[in-house]
């Protein structure tokens, strides 16, 4: 790392720090909501935001304001631990397959190429519903669907280093494969990788919170965006707000990780990756 | 060319394999069993009954002979019946594409009147009031999931100011717009970005520079050359993106009731209608793989720097 880190890397705190509060609210999710997420109050059903329940209440009574709250750690424990998941899964066979190169390389290239082949969603929704519903299958759906972008990604960036000159010097020096992968391949390849992964980020956080909209993800009582607006749903005219609330949480949280990733992007190397797509 | 054309077809063997092998394999993993569901309505049947169906169905037979009789039935158009309705699949999901199809054509045109026009003023005016404008616009257009869109479309247009119906009524071509209006503003977004990239890119280039040189007008280099690498760009880009525009058709038909493939593949799933879903995806993938081949193809045709079989991926 040069001198000039701290620096290359300082427009990137403002939006780290939203990212981070986002993150805050849904680590202390408990300590922050007013009332029970879950305590229904039939008689205060379907409130409008006021004084006691900022956000209003949905149709069984329940206080908006803390089940957005709650929910901010379904979602984003959920698409993180996804994403988590498929970024390092997926990177790790590509930058196998692109380092060793040989037969197994070309299996699972065939075999991502058969994955990339389906339109991500349509294989979603049915594989969600295959699988039955609920949040831990919607978001193995996704992986399944998921993980091959980040095989292509890693698998063509190791490609490129494979050949260059510090890695036959470490070959050469004596590094077995899984040392070269280790120590020369894989912090080789992070940037790029990092960069796709923050810019996925939104992207995963409205599919998965579609799938739930679809009723194919988290189920009733939980707390989740998308499963609140498909409550909410058929009280569009009287009671915008149970649709409303959760519906701007999704929208600010999506827009806070796709600022990060944006800058992120801007203060890596761009080109870098622009040519792996 | 036609080399080309010949190995692209070839390589699409594989991929079509494995993508019917993974659609039929992954309802295998469904823990209902189908003839089950089927008398599901019917109430109480006995187990002699439902081991006679299964015979019928081919249900005991092998994983594999399973598959294959399946895939024929693909190939064919002979997909069985509907465990729900009891209508034959191909008949089925034929009756629904044409709807999905206009909700796609309908989007895809709005997108490109939209995109292009802004994507180049944000390109031309780099930096000004209006490419900030743009950008934010194309920023909050990226970051709202399409059924919050959606749902804010039917609640300020429809229900609020009255413009629009809601549901949709197939001999009214206003029903379109809502759904269309939908999927257009994530989609736009998106490229109104990237054609501003794209335009920015260009304009940088030194045969730019040389006509600014020489004299020729701005209006003139835009719409004679910058205009057309853009066009390249976004019929490749939009042909690319059909997948989630596929996908995002399912959630959309579903809140705007729109009688499509996606509406009846999310029904489908709800009443547990498996060979339906089996269609919806094989079908819909089938549609993908040979868009993303016509793409290419274009892609090839229209752009001659682009090696035949050069590229890797």
């Amino acid at each position: 790392m040069d001198v000039s880190f701290g620096k290359r890397y300082r427009p990137l705190l403002p939006y780290l720090a939203l990212a981070g509060m986002v993150l805050a609210v849904a680590v202390f999710a408990p300590f922050l909501t007013p009332y029970d997420p879950n305590a229904q109050n039939l008689e205060g059903a379907l409130a409008a935001p006021n004084g006691t329940n900022l956000l209003g209440t949905d149709r069984y009574g329940r206080d908006l304001l803390s089940r957005v709250i709650m929910g901010s750690r379904t979602t984003l424990c959920a698409s993180l631990l996804l994403l988590l998941s498929i970024a390092t899964m997926g990177s790790f066979l590509g930058a196998v397959c692109g380092y060793r190169g040989g037969r197994l390389d070309s299996l699972l290239m065939r075999m991502s190429d058969v994955f990339l082949a389906f339109p991500q969603m349509v294989f979603a929704v049915a594989a969600a519903g295959a699988l039955g519903g609920g949040l831990g299958n919607a978001a193995a759906a996704l992986a399944i669907v998921g993980w091959p972008k980040y095989a292509r990604i890693a698998r063509g960036l190791a490609l490129t280093i494979r050949s260059m000159p510090y890695m036959e010097a470490a070959r050469m020096a004596g590094t077995g494969t899984v040392g070269m992968l280790w120590h020369h391949v894989l912090p080789n390849i992070a940037g790029p990788i990092l960069v796709t992964a923050a810019l996925d980020i939104g992207t995963i956080i409205m599919e998965l919170a579609g799938l739930s909209f679809l009723g194919l993800g988290a189920q009733p009582p939980t707390a989740e965006w998308g499963a609140m607006m498909n409550n909410g749903r058929s009280m569009l005219q009287t009671a915008p707000w149970v649709i409303l609330a959760p519906g701007t949480a999704i929208f600010l949280t999506v827009a806070v990780f796709n600022l990060l990733g944006d800058k992120l992007r801007d203060v890596m190397d761009p080109k870098q990756l622009r040519t792996c797509e | 060319m036609k080399n080309y054309v010949i190995s692209r077809l070839v390589q699409l063997v594989p991929i079509l394999v494995g993508i019917t092998f993974l659609t039929f394999g992954m309802m295998q993993f469904t823990s209902d069993d189908a003839v089950d569901v089927m008398y599901e309505q019917a109430g109480s049947v006995s187990e002699e009954v439902k081991a006679a169906k299964r015979v019928e169905l081919g249900l005991d037979q092998p994983f594999l002979v399973q598959y294959g009789r399946w895939l024929r039935g693909v190939a064919t158009g002979d997909m069985g019946r509907s465990y729900i309705s009891g209508k034959l699949i191909f008949e089925t999901f034929a009756d629904k594409l044409p709807a999905t199809v206009e909700l796609m054509l309908v989007s895809v045109l709005l997108t490109i009147f939209l995109a292009i026009p802004l994507g180049i003023l944000a390109a031309v005016k780099q930096d000004s009031r209006i490419d900030d404008f743009i950008r934010a616009g194309t920023f909050v257009g990226n970051s709202l999931p399409n059924f919050f869109v959606g749902l804010l479309l039917i609640y300020f247009l429809a229900l609020k100011m009255n413009l629009l119906p809601i549901i949709g009524h197939p001999e009214d071509w206003r029903s379109v717009v809502l759904p269309a209006l939908t999927l257009t503003i994530a989609m736009g977004a998106k490229y109104t970005r990237q054609i501003r990239a794209v335009v920015l890119e260009e304009l940088d280039k030194l045969y730019v520079m040389g006509a600014r040189a020489r004299g020729v007008k701005e209006c003139t280099i835009l719409a004679k050359s910058v205009l057309r690498s853009a066009l390249i760009m976004m019929i490749t880009l939009l042909v690319l993106s059909m997948g989630s525009l596929l996908g995002g058709t399912a959630i959309v038909e579903t809140i705007f009731m729109w009688d499509g493939v996606g509406k009846m593949a999310v029904d489908a799933i709800l009443t547990r209608d498996y060979p339906l879903i089996q269609a919806y995806v094989v079908w819909m993938s089938i549609i993908y793989v040979g868009m993303n081949l016509a793409a290419d193809l274009a892609y090839h045709y229209l752009d001659p720097r682009v090696r035949y079989g050069g590229g890797e991926s």
